[in-house]
């Protein structure tokens, strides 16, 4: 909520998941914690008369889509925050017109060698040409897809960053696994750090 | 991955992914002596999951969780969750919070049509792989695509406090609802994409479509005097009229070896049945809308439409029809003083139904008489149109039998994709195989 910046670059944070196919709700997780943290921020941060809905520990309930959400603290960026199922033409709208975009999914499997529950992968597309390398989402079309689309209609953001995590477990059922659980601190904090680097 | 085997009348069909279907299953045909002896559609489905997860729950919760099962229609489980528990409750929704909730139902017919016809279905008709490919060659299409579901979001935004999984439902109406200023900047890009979507029908009306025929039993809502979308009673071709409290006397459903969802059969009708785009338009045309009925005549619709591969044409109508509705919601709309009607909660069972863009979807919640869920029923559409799929495709087969496995395998998924089936709601993944040796 800057209010009158002239020169207000767009800032996305994306999270992709389905909070009841367990690690998958991880894109979820962080975006709850930045909303938490951007709501101490911001003492004025009303409540839009909707009871925060679920009692199932679900915590993908807030309506967000909100550009004045600030998760950061910065005030030169308005931080808008995105719930996506990761179907790709949603991905490239949310993202549209950013100068930064990060986007937090879960991964069944990120990297050649044994399965790490838990472990972290960041990478970085600066005005993306060609496919990246496609981290294998739960989601399936996922973001490889999104991307692909997105530099076909020239809709990416000058930098994407994509923080994926691997997942232990994408069963039915909501609550996240021991391992991918205790990446959400470090996760946030590592989608924190890109915000402030901007 | 395809076979051939060395018997030329036999082969076996297996291909491991079956691209741009919402979910993730399996598809396998098998052929044996110049003869389709097999066709299996191999679905993984979620609502089992969900039904258990849901027993014990408040008779508040089932709209926001069962939302989740569904990316693509969670205003579908969150409308026919709430019809079913309001029954239970013995709540009528009064106006205009009804009309709300059919405003926001075609913003979700819209977004939902929208995706299928651009990025799922059209790429078949014009021989890409798929919307990446399309958008390289025709950049300007696939934008007017994302243009209309930008219309549709907005919509779902204005009315369910954001587009994905939608946070502002709740049995009885919604937390908030929005000013009528509110809606009027939404009613300005729904006017603009009614152009939109009228130029989709002349679009998709010229696509070749191959000379196909189901004749399936259909099966749909009514809503007699409007086209059904959020609410209606139950109609079949053949003459079934029922409620949704009868659903489950009429449908049966059962378990078959090769697939985690059940399949659905009309009672004493004997087979498989459709529901969907094709069922609604062919039981409902003549109640569509003036731009719809206009533009569903002008790209060569008759009253009933049986060609599955024209379901293009019927979603785009549909699309037309969903955008003149919202516009006329919109304009009758005024703010009411509560947002919601009181629905206490009382033992009993409640039954809802309503239009999911892929057919009906039917909930039942047997609630306690603290309002505790005892038990839930979700019958989605695409595991009734599970049966109709596969015979469909055993005939398609059987009259493709000269094309090479490449091809056939291509237009075995074109044929699922007709259905738009939405596998599991919530990954997606499909393998198909095709089996052609012994």
């Amino acid at each position: 909520m800057t209010g009158g910046a002239a020169q207000r670059r767009r800032v996305v944070v994306i999270g992709v998941g389905n909070t009841y196919r367990r690690d998958d709700g991880i894109g979820q997780e962080v975006l709850s914690r930045l909303r938490a943290r951007a709501a101490d921020d911001t003492a004025d941060d009303t409540a839009d008369g909707n009871p925060d809905d679920t009692a199932d520990g679900n915590p993908d309930d807030t309506a967000d889509g909100n550009p004045d959400d600030t998760a950061d603290g910065n005030p030169d960026d308005t931080v808008q925050l995105v719930t996506s199922d990761g179907e790709p033409a949603s991905l490239v709208e949310a993202w549209t017109g950013a100068s930064l975009a990060v986007v937090v999914d879960a991964v069944l499997a990120a990297a050649p060698g044994p399965p790490a529950p838990g472990r972290l992968h960041r990478i970085v597309l600066y005005r993306p040409d060609p496919v990246p390398a496609r981290p294998v989402s739960s989601h399936g079309l996922g973001l490889g897809e999104a991307v692909r689309l997105g530099v076909a209609l020239g809709r990416m953001p000058d930098r994407l960053i994509i923080h994926a995590v691997e997942a232990a477990d994408v069963g039915h059922g909501p609550g996240l696994s021991p391992a991918v659980a205790a990446a959400a601190g470090p996760l946030t904090a590592a989608v924190l750090r890109d915000l402030r680097a901007g | 991955m395809t076979h051939r085997g060395t018997h030329l009348g036999d082969r076996t069909l297996a291909a491991a992914g079956l691209a741009r279907v919402e979910g993730e299953g399996g598809m396998y045909v098998r052929v044996s002596d110049g003869r389709v002896e097999e066709v299996r559609l191999d679905i993984y489905e979620p609502p089992r999951f969900f039904e258990a997860f849901l027993a014990g729950r408040s008779y508040t919760e089932p709209p926001d969780i069962t939302a989740r099962i569904c990316g693509i229609c969670p205003v579908a489980y969150q409308t026919s969750a709430c019809w079913a528990i309001e029954a239970a409750c013995g709540v009528t929704l009064p106006e205009p919070l009804a009309g709300l909730r059919r405003l926001l139902y075609c913003g979700e017919w819209i977004s939902s049509h929208a995706l299928h016809i651009y990025m799922l279905h059209a790429p078949d008709f014009l021989g890409y792989p798929g919307a990446v490919e399309l958008a390289r060659d025709h950049r300007e299409v696939v934008e007017r695509g994302l243009s209309l579901r930008r219309a549709a979001n907005a919509l779902m935004e204005a009315i369910g406090g954001r587009s994905v999984h939608p946070v502002n439902v709740r049995v009885g109406g919604f937390y908030r609802v929005p000013s009528a200023g509110e809606l009027a900047p939404v009613a300005e890009q729904l006017a603009r994409a009614l152009d939109l979507a009228l130029e989709t029908v002349r679009w998709v009306a010229g696509f070749d479509f191959p000379d196909f025929r189901c004749d399936h039993e259909l099966l749909a809502l009514r809503q007699p005097g409007s086209y059904p979308i959020e609410a209606g009673t139950l109609v079949s071709s053949r003459g079934l009229e029922f409620t949704a409290a009868d659903f489950e006397r009429h449908v049966i459903e059962e378990q078959v070896p090769h697939s985690t969802a059940l399949h659905a059969r009309l009672a004493g009708h004997g087979g498989s049945y459709l529901t969907g785009p094709l069922a609604r338009y062919s039981l409902n045309s003549q109640w569509l809308p003036p731009a719809a009925a206009a533009a569903a005549a002008d790209a060569g619709l008759g009253p009933v439409c049986r060609n599955p591969f024209q379901s293009i044409v019927v979603r785009a109508v549909e699309t037309v029809c969903a955008i003149e509705e919202a516009l006329r919601l919109v304009r009758a709309y005024r703010q009411p003083a509560s947002p919601f009607a009181e629905a206490a909660p009382r033992a009993g069972t409640g039954h809802g139904v309503s239009e999911a863009p892929r057919g009906v979807l039917y909930h039942r919640y047997e609630l306690d008489s603290a309002g505790i869920v005892r038990s839930a029923r979700i019958i989605p559409p695409t595991s009734q149109n599970q049966a109709a799929i596969q015979d469909d495709l055993r005939g398609f087969v059987q009259d493709r039998l000269a094309f090479d496995d490449e091809r056939l395998t291509r237009e075995c998924e074109q044929a699922v994709r007709n259905y738009d089936p939405c596998i599991s709601c919530a990954t997606h993944f499909l393998r198909l195989r095709v089996d052609r040796g012994r």
